[in-house]
């Protein structure tokens, strides 16, 4: 059962890494537009950034 | 706004004009509507176009609410210059300013409910994992210590992700009222407060994964119905912006000004181009023109004006320029009764309970008395009032109030993206539920049964050379009806002298003889009752083309299909009896009626109501606003005038009357995913309910109950977006 002291931190390490990208993600736009990034994935256009400027 | 290597290295149009330097320029957010972008290739188009000014710093398509975000040099007229570029792109843009700040609030909401909701599903999925080790049969300490981790994870999340629930069963209850909120919360409340007694006491279970899947579950359902009113919101916006109307008014100095319509006084002397609408009732003082009051009154036949004619607010300008002397501004417009009368129909329609209000009516209390009778009774019968809230909570928890909270927006999101992919716009989602009710479509005659414009009827009588002669003329006028003479008829045949006389017709030589095409009196003819141009060669007798207008193509077939899904169809006109009735023949409509003022059209939609009868009213002219408004349920299309389209509950934006009978279609289909949807949740709750009653339930089970109801639910409701 030792073994879960090791186990349980980085499960919750881990989630809270994708709780972080989450976080990060929703602050930079990235779901203001969800039907546009469907699209835009169609365009070669590199495109860098989904906020306005 | 980088660009690829590639793009750089090819000839780029970003590169042809000098950027003005973003150092010295103050800069702008410009947010423009525009409704017809669709695909990555407009985006594209735009956002370079865009980009490839001088004065534009960065463009950016948001295609979920077909608007543009630009930010660009705070120059004085730089919306307009913007417009007119995308117009000329073939993308009609419309200026949101006034809508701009409430979007900032808006997405700050969504963007705040995502953050709960992105909460609430990770310390979902972490407490899941350790609860699994539990049931699978962990105990003592290693239980305790599971219990301990998950609580360190749950409370937290408990307060933030389940705060929009507390706030809004906080403010039922403080007016007194039950809503679906009070129940969840009590529910997420009590579960988190008990599991964590039992796991100070070292107890056996502990309910954190079943708040937490609640939360979640439930999030999920205010997003999504929060997504379908954002849409729906935002469109109505751009509506809104469209209403903005001006006049241009002369002053004394003789200079020409827009102001907007309410800076108007009486005896101002106003200027209206052909092609524009009158802004404000008033006398004509200068100019001949004809007036089209389709709008106005249903009747297609234009009106001949000038000099010291009284016309209306409202009414389309075809012909000539027009001075006209405002007056009777104030209560007395037209345009103002007409408000008026939408006011009062407004305020007189029912208030309709949606279903998702009738559901938590009876839901809410029930679950309630049956949580609290538990506690009751197992406290008394057994004296063990640790078991008897353990049990409670189990009932509150396990009557699946999520399956019930995702049963009504899970359907109604998918039914209006559906419906806006399809070119209908729902203003919110309770009109969908009242469209599924109807037994009754009235339908408004011209621009909404019609085509409204004009066709040319009587083309076999005229002899070649009249044709030809009238197509010569007809090509140097944009009267509509010249238009569709010209559309009509190739001509070769050689004029000379042509003039346009503004008002009037066209005159010009042929062979030395005088030619003339335009009104009756203006050509020595009669006019009759239908509309018509006439054509006069030298002293011959004057040619008559009649015109008619005519039944969109898909008007029949519309009201076929309205009437095979056992709707009964009326026609509501104020136009002539005899015009109204060879529509209604020809559109296969029993039911008409004519020459129908406003008012009268309200009284007849609320005959119908009386009558027990639910009405669609589909209509597009300020004639039919208040009809509009007075309906269960109303429809406009895109090209109808501003005033019905803010009363009616949706928009056809594709100008396509079929959309009626598929978005009727949809709307039955989406009532019906809903009461399955509560009969789903209530199934699951014939089953579960008794079992926590009688204390068998355990987290397990609570959670099992919990997942499989709501994926039902979504799944079900998902089915709307596939329907054929």
């Amino acid at each position: 059962m030792n073994i879960l002291a090791v186990l349980i931190p980085i499960s919750l390490i881990l989630g809270g890494i994708g709780l972080f990208a989450f976080f990060w993600a929703l602050k930079n736009h990235q779901y203001d537009d969800p039907k546009g990034n469907a699209e835009r994935i169609l365009s070669d256009r590199y495109d860098d950034s989904p906020d306005a400027d | 706004m980088a660009a690829c290597p590639a793009c750089v290295a090819l000839p780029n149009q970003e590169k042809l004009l000098p950027k003005l330097d973003p150092e010295d320029v103050v800069m702008r957010r410009v947010e423009l509507s525009i409704p017809t972008v669709h695909c990555a290739a407009c985006i594209a188009a735009v956002e370079r176009s865009l980009a490839a000014r001088p004065d534009v710093f960065g463009a950016r398509v948001n295609l979920t609410l077909k608007r543009v975000s630009i930010t660009a040099a705070d120059l004085p007229d730089i919306e307009d210059e913007l417009i007119t570029e995308l117009d000329g792109l073939g993308y009609p843009a419309k200026p949101l300013d006034s809508a701009v700040l409430e979007k900032s609030e808006t997405e700050k909401a969504g963007r705040d409910l995502l953050a709960r909701l992105g909460v609430a599903g990770f310390a979902m999925m972490n407490v899941m994992l350790l609860s699994i080790s539990v049931w699978a049969g962990a105990e003592g300490s290693t239980r305790d210590l599971m219990h301990w981790i998950s609580a360190a994870i749950a409370l937290p999340v408990i307060v933030f992700s389940g705060y929009p629930f507390y706030k809004s069963a906080w403010r039922a209850l403080r007016s007194g009222r039950l809503n679906m909120d009070v129940p969840i919360s009590l529910a997420i409340l009590l579960a988190g407060g008990v599991s964590l007694y039992e796991t100070m006491e070292g107890g056996d279970h502990a309910y954190f994964d079943a708040a937490l899947s609640l939360t979640f579950f439930l999030l999920i359902g205010r997003y999504l119905d929060f997504r379908t009113r954002a849409v729906a919101r935002s469109a109505a916006s751009e509506l809104a912006a469209l209403e903005v109307q001006k006049a241009r008014r002369i002053t004394d100095e003789g200079v020409e000004e827009v102001v907007p319509l309410d800076a108007l006084r009486e005896g101002n002397i106003l200027a209206v181009a052909p092609g524009e609408r009158l802004p404000a009732d008033g006398v004509v003082t200068w100019g001949d023109s004809e007036l089209d009051p389709s709008m106005l009154t249903g009747e297609t036949l234009p009106q001949a004006v000038g000099e010291g004619a009284i016309v209306r607010a409202g009414m389309l300008n075809i012909s000539g320029p027009l001075r006209i002397r405002a007056e009777g501004l104030g209560e007395e417009t037209l345009l103002k009764q007409i408000t008026r009368l939408v006011e009062t129909a407004e305020s007189t329609r029912n208030r309709y309970t949606s279903l998702a209000e009738k559901a938590a009516q009876i839901y809410a209390p029930l679950v309630h008395i049956l949580s609290f009778t538990a506690f009751l009774g197992w406290g008394f019968a057994t004296g063990d009032w640790r078991l008897a809230i353990n049990i409670a909570a189990a009932v509150l928890i396990i009557t699946c109030p999520c399956a019930l909270g995702l049963a009504v927006p899970a359907v109604l999101a998918a039914a209006s993206g559906r419906l806006f992919a399809q070119g209908v716009l729902l203003k919110d989602g309770v009109s969908l539920e009242r469209l599924a009710e109807i037994d009754t479509v009235v339908f408004d005659k011209t621009g909404t049964l019609t085509t409204g414009k004009p066709a040319l009827m009587n083309s076999k009588e005229i002899s070649g050379r009249d044709q030809q002669v009238a197509a010569s003329l007809a090509q140097h006028s944009a009267h509509p009806l010249s238009k569709a003479i010209a559309a009509a008829f190739s001509s070769d045949v050689e004029l000379a002298d042509i003039v346009e006389h503004p008002g009037f017709g066209t005159s010009g030589e042929l062979n030395g003889e005088a030619v003339r095409l335009g009104r009756a009196d203006w050509c020595g003819a009669k006019a009759g009752d239908q509309t018509s141009v006439w054509l006069k060669i030298g002293e011959a007798e004057p040619v008559a083309f009649l015109f008619e207008d005519q039944l969109r193509d898909e008007a029949a077939a519309t009201v076929a299909a309205l009437q095979g899904a056992g709707l009964s169809v009326h026609l509501l006109s104020g136009d002539v009896p005899g015009a109204v009735q060879k529509m209604a023949k020809e559109a296969g409509i029993e039911h008409w009626t004519a020459g129908a003022t406003p008012a009268e059209k309200v009284d007849a939609l609320m005959a119908m109501e009386q009558a027990g009868h639910k009405v669609l009213m589909v209509g597009d002219g300020l004639n039919d606003a208040a009809a509009l408004a007075a309906a269960h349920v109303s429809i406009s299309p895109a090209s109808a005038v501003d005033a019905s389209r803010s009363s009616a509950d949706m928009i056809i934006i594709n100008d396509d009357l079929m959309q009626i009978a598929k978005s009727h279609k949809i709307a039955t289909a989406s009532k019906r995913r809903i009461i399955e949807n509560f009969s789903i949740a209530a199934v699951y709750n014939m089953i579960s309910v008794p079992l926590a009653l009688a204390g068998f339930a355990t987290p397990l089970m609570a959670a099992l109950a919990m997942s499989a109801s709501s994926i039902t639910v979504s799944l079900n409701s998902m089915r709307i977006g596939r329907m054929k």
